[in-house]
């Protein structure tokens, strides 16, 4: 990889310690997928927040870059908890002292503490051919499929590096050729609700990996299934870009020419949502909504739903937004129906990543195939992965 | 070359993939995945030889983790180095170097590394 006469520079430490390690991480990355050079970017996304997920090992590692600032654009993924109301959560002091460590540490280097992954809801929008650096595997096919920016699956590290240098190594999805189809997908299934397109994402993310799928015969989706399309092929599998014919703003432009090409039946969708779930009857513990966090629709969705109706007795409704999200929530009246159904609305954290194990929920009900996914393993729990309809009725039931 | 810095021992070779999360504990830096073929050994102080990373990205600070706690490698040598553990290294200060010219390593042998050349030394 050619590097300018300010890289070497970094790289040999003339610019401190902290940047040095930064452009260490950067060159070495770029060594790894055959780069050419450091290209500059505009934003970055930084995963790698949760306590839970990073440890004490990971506070002291942001702790130890913590006296350079970040030079791009750079905003939070989700900490393991709402960082006001984490005591309603059940979440431990203990816990929550740490967490508040990471986000201190964070915000210290410029890092915006939106605590989201889905910054692209909140102000935080690359536009069209930008180059950025994002981690969490959600927003990174969102960028990549739905706005035409271009990053790779960065890492937490990776992207705080990223952030202090304000480039990054130029592979991978930076480039024209790597964003060209791998598989087409003729969807012949039905697909309408969000969590249809979930299920869609977690059958065709097993399937092609780490290609590149392109989509054709879906009608009209809207913002927020292309958002659950893009969670479900980056955590199934490891995709970072999809195509869908109509709709995304490179799909017209790509070459299909020897594209192998396969079917998504009617059949294909109800085996994926019965696969994604491990169970179908039964109590639940928990309903939850906002995997990747619930946009102002979703939240209009769940209100009108629970309005007028409550919450069953041992069960839970806990629905996961970004702050901005809950604020106009707020506003509009949403947060009011949803509190009065006996529903709760948290902000910056997740079911993936708070500390689920330490609530003592067993059963889950949740509308996100990614949730699905993760939550057998990283929160202990079995799942009913359903419609948000179906999983407002369970809220209110209290079983399936 | 991918991360900085020299380091002479005992090798410890595996000639499969490692996934630090989940498979090392970073306390101790005994191998905890039972279905690994360096299960029960320690990485602590080795030149550790294997192919390639894999599993979940927070690797990278368990690797950071291991080196803080005084538990890491000395070194590493991949076949193919991939990002977790690249980052790993770097984060904790641990020379690497990957693509050997051969992968012909062996348990107990003495290893130097220069992860400044990207230069590999059996020494016997």
């Amino acid at each position: 990889m050619e590097l300018t006469t300010g890289e070497e520079g970094t790289l040999n430490g003339d610019y401190g310690q902290v940047k040095q390690k930064a452009m260490e991480i950067l060159v070495a990355l770029g060594e790894i997928f055959k780069a050419d050079r450091l290209i500059e970017i505009s934003s970055v996304q930084v995963a790698g927040v949760s306590y839970k997920t990073i440890g004490d090992a990971g506070l002291e590692w942001i702790r130890s870059m913590s006296s350079e600032q970040v030079t791009v654009q750079a905003t939070l993924n989700p900490a393991g908890m709402d960082l006001h109301l984490w005591k309603q959560m059940g979440i431990p002091q203990e816990f929550a002292d740490k967490q508040l460590e990471i986000i201190d540490a964070y915000t210290n280097m410029g890092v915006k503490a939106i605590c989201s992954c889905t910054p692209y809801l909140t102000g935080h929008s690359p536009k069209f051919g930008e180059h950025i650096a994002w981690s969490e595997s959600s927003a990174v096919c969102y960028a990549n499929s739905v706005l035409g920016a271009r990053t790779n699956r960065e890492g937490g590290p990776s992207a705080l590096a990223a952030a202090i240098i304000g480039k990054t190594p130029n592979y991978g999805y930076h480039l024209d050729e790597n964003r060209q189809p791998t598989l087409r997908v003729n969807v012949e299934a039905s697909v309408y609700e969000e969590s249809d397109f979930g299920a869609l994402g977690a059958t065709i993310g097993r399937i092609v990996n780490n290609g590149v799928p392109y989509f054709s015969g879906v009608k009209n989706p809207g913002a927020d299934s292309l958002k659950s399309l893009a969670a479900a092929l980056a955590a199934s599998g490891g995709v970072a870009m999809y195509h869908l014919d109509g709709v995304t703003p490179e799909a017209a432009s790509v070459n299909l020419d020897g594209v192998e090409a396969r079917t998504f039946t009617q059949e294909d969708l109800s085996a994926s949502y019965e696969q994604l779930s491990t169970f179908q009857s039964g109590d639940v513990d928990v309903v939850t909504i906002g995997c990747p966090h619930a946009s102002m629709s979703e939240m209009k969705k769940v209100a009108t739903l629970i309005k007028g109706k409550k919450v069953a007795k041992n069960t839970k409704l806990w629905i996961f937004t970004s702050l901005a999200t809950k604020l106009m929530a707020e506003r509009f009246g949403y947060l009011g129906d949803i509190r009065r159904a006996g529903g709760e609305v948290y902000t910056d954290c997740c079911m993936v990543v708070a500390p689920v194990e330490k609530f003592g929920f067993k059963r889950m009900a949740i509308n996100s195939a990614k949730g699905a996914i993760y939550g057998p393993s990283t929160s202990k729990v079995d799942v009913l992965f359903g419609t948000t309809g179906r999983c407002v009725d369970i809220a209110v039931k209290g079983h399936a | 070359m991918i991360s900085r810095g020299r380091a002479k021992g005992e090798a410890l070779v595996s000639s499969e993939s490692i996934s630090f999360f989940g498979g090392v504990d970073p306390s101790t830096g005994t191998v905890m995945d039972k279905k690994h073929p360096l299960f029960n050994r320690s990485v602590a102080g080795k030149i550790l030889v294997f192919t390639t990373g894999k599993g979940s990205t927070v690797g990278s600070y368990v690797l950071y983790q291991l080196a803080k706690n005084g538990k890491a490698p000395i070194g590493i040598i991949c076949r193919e180095a991939e990002p977790i553990v690249a980052v790993g290294a770097i984060m904790g200060s641990i020379p690497m170097v990957d693509q050997p010219d051969t992968f012909d390593f062996k348990d107990g042998q003495t290893v130097a590394i220069d992860g400044y050349n990207g230069l590999i030394l059996v020494e016997d």
